[in-house]
């Protein structure tokens, strides 16, 4: 079962549950929640967590659920962090770098091409390297950043998981980043929704590949 | 009493704000400004502060990519009294 952590702002947390139960059993789980038992998997969705005041993302890390969450990754379990998600996991320090406004400072929404890396951890056991996903971006905050020599590292130690395609980078990410994993490769965040990618009839399903990869891995105790 | 912390993009950080009030400087007649950068501003009333510290690196700013400045207003402190 896989379980899709709602805050209080979350507004991508249905969408996630929905996607999440096309590959496997699903549930929400309430930010105040701190028994994450039973779960093979962690979603956190997209959305503005407590109104992302302050930093996107800066204050959820700090609800109940996301120290069962820090645990549960800890663990081995897959924890799979979209837009929002991503924000919290990179705030709460289970993932290096920093969301930062977009450079044109808008908010954009629409489909952009990603290229997968050759990266480690479940994610991308279903996604070969070099592989093209059509998935949508919709953010205010989703210029990645990381020092130049930490990105350095990340490269050398696959971390970095997707890239934009050459040319379709929406927000000034460096090295055109839009999502990376932790040391241990169980924990994935991107700023593209995968969950918004999984049936043919609203124009890809290329998300679904990703969410079963989350699966390939065993529960954390 | 009253503190200030001071919160601003780190130096190399490209800050897209700070550059479009920059551009739009011109038009309102401002000549001769550069290098604008745009932060935060947080002002608090604060019993130990001590812990202003942890305060800004733990959840004010993101040291990854903000500076943050501590100010202490020594001389506005509730209870009327002057500096220890």
């Amino acid at each position: 079962m896989i379980g899709v952590i709602q805050f209080p702002g979350s507004c991508d947390e249905r969408d996630a549950l929905a996607a999440v139960e096309r590959v496997d059993v699903g549930r929400l789980v309430w930010h105040e929640e701190t028994d994450l038992s039973g779960l093979d998997g962690v979603v956190i969705p997209g959305g503005f967590s407590y109104g992302d005041y302050l930093r996107a993302g800066a204050i959820a890390r700090f609800s109940p659920a996301m120290e069962a969450v820090a645990r549960f990754s800890a663990g081995g379990g897959p924890v799979l962090g979209i837009c929002n998600g991503f924000q919290v996991l990179c705030e709460a320090g289970l993932l290096p770098g920093a969301l930062l406004p977009n450079e044109g400072l808008r908010f954009i929404c629409r489909q952009v091409g990603l290229v997968a890396e050759d990266f480690k951890g479940p994610f991308g056991e279903e996604i070969g390297p070099g592989e093209r996903l059509s998935v949508p971006v919709k953010h205010m905050s989703g210029r990645y950043f990381a020092a130049d020599d930490e990105l350095d590292r990340l490269e050398a130690a696959r971390r970095v998981a997707f890239r934009y395609a050459p040319g379709e980078n929406p927000n000034g990410s460096v090295r055109d980043i839009a999502g990376v994993v932790n040391e241990t490769g169980n924990v994935l965040g991107l700023m593209p929704h995968p969950e918004h990618a999984v049936d043919p009839v609203t124009g890809s399903d290329d998300g679904l590949s990703l969410l079963r990869g989350m699966l390939r891995q065993p529960a954390a105790a | 009493m009253k503190a200030k912390v001071l919160i601003r993009p780190k130096e190399g950080i490209l800050d897209p704000q700070g550059k479009a009030v920059e551009r739009a400087l011109p038009a309102l007649g401002f000549e001769g400004i550069h290098d604008v950068r745009v932060g935060r501003l947080v002002e608090l009333e604060v019993d130990d502060p001590a812990k202003l510290d942890s305060l800004s690196e733990k959840l004010l700013a993101n040291p990854l990519i903000e500076d943050y400045e501590i100010v202490i207003d020594e001389g506005q402190s509730e209870n009327g009294g002057g500096p220890a």
